[in-house]
C-alpha cells in the first residue's frame, strides 16, 4: 500500500478541496490543475482562480479491477471526465449515482469527499469528487 | 552525421516467465543480438525500462546491464518513458551513432512484471500519469483507455465490434509468432464476450502483464554492410509530446505526440506516408490502436475502426499493422514494447518473417507511446539496401 506524506497531501490542499486552478494574469486562458507558466502566452504571471462547481459527465468508466490498492475498497466505482461550465475538463470520481443511472451528459457538481486511507496508520485524504445535480 | 543501421536484434519470449529473473532477460536478448550481429565489441549500451525501480526495486540498470554481459569498459545510460522507454533507448542510440558519439552500440528494452501481483502492476503503470489529479481519482491505465473508447464510440458513433477487431488482427499474427504471449484465435464474438475490466473495455482487448527483453545492435551504415549481408537502415527517429494530462488536450481523441513524431519522421526519412509497407503500432487496448493509425496518418480521424474492420491491417491488407502480433498479441512487456517493434520490424524487412512475412515489406514505421499519449517515438526502417 502506498502511502502519502503529510506534506505532499497538504500542499495540494488549497486546490482540491475547492477546486481552485490558475488563470494567466497576461492573456486570461484558465487551467486546472495549477500551473507556474502559461501554455498560451508563456507569462510567469498566473493567479489563483475558483472554478465552476458545476458541469456534465463528457466520457466516464467503470473501474472494475485491477484498481490502486487504496482504492480496492470502492470497488466497483465510476470514474468520468467532467466539462465544467467555464470550459475546464478534469478527471473526477463520479458518486452517489449507480452504475446504470449515470450517463454522458449528464449534470453534475462538485462534492467534497473521501478519497482514500493508506492502511490504519497512514492519513486519510480528502478532495473533490461529482455528484448528480440535486434537483 | 552518418547514416544508421541495425545489424542485430534478438528477444526473449513475451510472458509470466516464472523462471526468469530482470538480470536473465536482459542476458538472454542481448547475446541473441551480439550473435545476430556476429559482434562481440559493444561502445555504449542504452537500456530502455520503466517499472523495475518499483517491481524489483531494482535502480541503475545501466551499471548492471554492463556487469550481467561482462563488458566491463562499456558505458551505459538507462531511460525511462513509461511505455516508450524501449523506443527512447532506440533513438537515444540511433543518435549516438548518426553523430559520431560511438560506432557499435546496443539497445536493450526490460520489463519483469510478473514479480508484482496485479494490483500493484496497475499501481506502477498510474507512474505514467499524473499522481496529484490523474491517479488521485482512483483510475488505472485500462479505465484511462476505456473512457477513450467511449468518446471515440459516441463522437463517431463507430459498433464495438469494428474497434473490437484490432484484437482479432494481433491474436491472429501472433498465432505464428513463437516469441508471442497470446497465441490463440479469436474472433470478434470471443473480444465482446470478455469481462469488461473497465466499462466499456473488454479483457481481450487490452494487454496484460508480460516480461520480456529485446536487444538491437545499431552501427554506421558503412560498417554494417561490411559485417552483415542483409544490414536494415533507420531512415528516421524522432520522439515527440503531447500535454501530459489528456483532459486538457484540445481534442482527446488525438494524440499530438504521434501527429509530430510522424511528420518530423517523414521530414527526416525524406519519404511520403505512401512509401510505408508495414507498420507496428502502439495498441496497448483496441481503442489505441485505431487512434494511432489515424494519428499516423494512414486514415482519416473517426475512420479508422472501419479501416481496421475492413481488413486493411491483415498481413495480406494494404497496411499490415503489428505482424507479430502487437501490445495485444506478443504482449506488453512495458519498457521492452519499444525495442520488440524494431526487431520484428527487421526480421520483417531481411525478409526472415516467416509465416507472417509480408510480401512487399521494404519500409516499415514502428511506433511507440508513453503514458496516454503524452510521449511518442517513430522511426522509419529500409531494408532491400542493395
Amino acid at each position: 500500500m502506498t502511502t502519502t506524506s503529510v506534506p505532499k497531501y497538504w500542499r495540494e490542499i488549497k486546490y482540491r478541496y475547492r477546486l481552485i486552478g490558475s488563470r494567466c494574469l497576461q492573456c486570461g486562458k484558465i487551467f486546472f490543475p495549477h500551473r507556474a507558466v502559461c501554455r498560451v502566452c508563456g507569462s510567469r504571471k498566473l493567479e489563483d482562480y475558483k472554478l465552476s462547481e458545476k458541469g456534465e459527465v463528457l466520457s466516464f468508466t467503470v473501474i472494475r479491477r485491477n484498481s490502486p490498492s487504496s482504492f480496492e475498497k470502492n470497488v466497483p466505482y465510476i470514474v468520468g471526465l467532467i466539462k465544467l461550465e467555464n470550459g475546464i475538463t478534469l478527471l473526477s470520481q463520479i458518486v452517489d449515482c449507480s452504475i446504470e443511472e449515470v450517463s454522458i451528459g449528464m449534470p453534475v457538481e462538485l462534492t467534497f469527499r473521501k478519497i482514500k486511507e493508506a492502511g490504519k496508520e497512514g492519513i486519510i485524504e480528502y478532495g473533490f469528487k461529482f455528484r448528480p445535480v440535486l434537483k | 552525421m552518418r547514416r544508421v543501421a541495425v545489424v542485430g536484434v534478438g528477444c526473449t519470449r513475451v510472458g509470466e516467465l516464472w523462471d526468469k529473473s530482470l538480470k536473465d532477460l536482459i542476458v538472454e536478448s542481448t547475446l541473441k543480438a551480439l550473435d545476430d550481429a556476429g559482434i562481440e565489441k559493444i561502445d555504449t549500451i542504452y537500456v530502455g525500462n520503466a517499472l523495475s525501480q518499483i517491481l524489483q526495486r531494482q535502480g541503475n540498470l545501466g551499471s548492471l546491464t554492463v556487469d550481467v554481459l561482462g563488458l566491463e569498459e562499456t558505458p551505459a545510460i538507462s531511460l525511462e518513458a513509461a511505455d516508450a522507454s524501449g523506443g527512447l533507448a532506440f533513438h537515444e542510440a540511433v543518435k549516438a551513432v548518426k553523430f559520431g558519439w560511438a560506432d557499435f552500440v546496443l539497445v536493450v528494452g526490460v520489463e519483469k512484471m510478473s514479480d508484482a501481483s496485479s494490483s500493484e502492476v496497475a499501481e506502477a503503470l498510474m507512474t505514467f500519469e499524473d499522481q496529484d489529479y490523474v491517479a488521485f481519482t482512483g483510475i488505472n491505465q485500462a479505465g484511462l483507455h476505456a473512457l477513450l473508447l467511449r468518446l471515440y464510440m459516441e463522437k463517431f458513433r463507430v459498433k464495438h465490434e469494428e474497434i473490437a477487431m484490432f484484437a482479432v488482427n494481433a491474436h491472429k499474427n501472433a498465432a505464428n509468432n513463437s516469441y508471442a504471449q497470446f497465441r490463440s484465435l479469436i474472433n470478434v464474438e470471443d473480444v465482446l464476450k470478455s469481462p469488461i475490466i473497465a466499462d466499456p473495455l473488454r479483457l481481450l482487448e487490452y494487454s496484460t502483464i508480460a516480461d520480456g527483453s529485446a536487444a538491437v545492435i545499431l552501427c554506421p551504415l558503412e560498417e554494417a554492410k561490411k559485417i552483415k549481408k542483409n544490414p536494415v537502415e533507420v531512415l528516421a527517429s524522432t520522439i515527440a509530446t503531447d500535454r501530459f494530462f489528456l483532459f486538457e488536450r484540445v481534442d482527446m481523441l488525438t494524440f499530438n505526440s504521434t501527429r509530430k513524431a510522424v511528420k518530423k519522421a517523414l521530414e527526416e526519412a525524406k519519404i511520403s506516408l505512401q512509401d510505408i509497407n508495414l507498420v507496428e503500432v502502439h495498441d496497448a487496448s483496441t481503442i489505441l490502436g485505431v487512434l494511432s493509425l489515424e494519428d499516423l496518418g494512414f486514415v482519416e480521424k473517426g475512420k479508422g475502426a472501419s479501416f481496421v474492420a475492413e481488413g486493411h491491417i491483415s498481413l495480406d491488407g494494404t497496411l499490415p499493422t503489428n505482424t507479430f502480433g502487437g501490445l495485444k498479441g506478443r504482449g506488453n512487456p512495458v519498457g521492452a514494447t519499444g525495442v520488440y517493434q524494431i526487431v520484428e520490424m527487421v526480421w520483417q524487412l531481411r525478409g526472415e518473417a516467416g509465416k507472417n512475412q509480408v510480401g512487399n515489406a521494404k519500409v516499415g514505421l514502428t511506433h511507440n507511446l508513453g503514458g496516454t499519449g503524452s510521449y511518442a517515438t517513430v522511426n522509419i526502417l529500409k531494408g532491400n539496401l542493395t
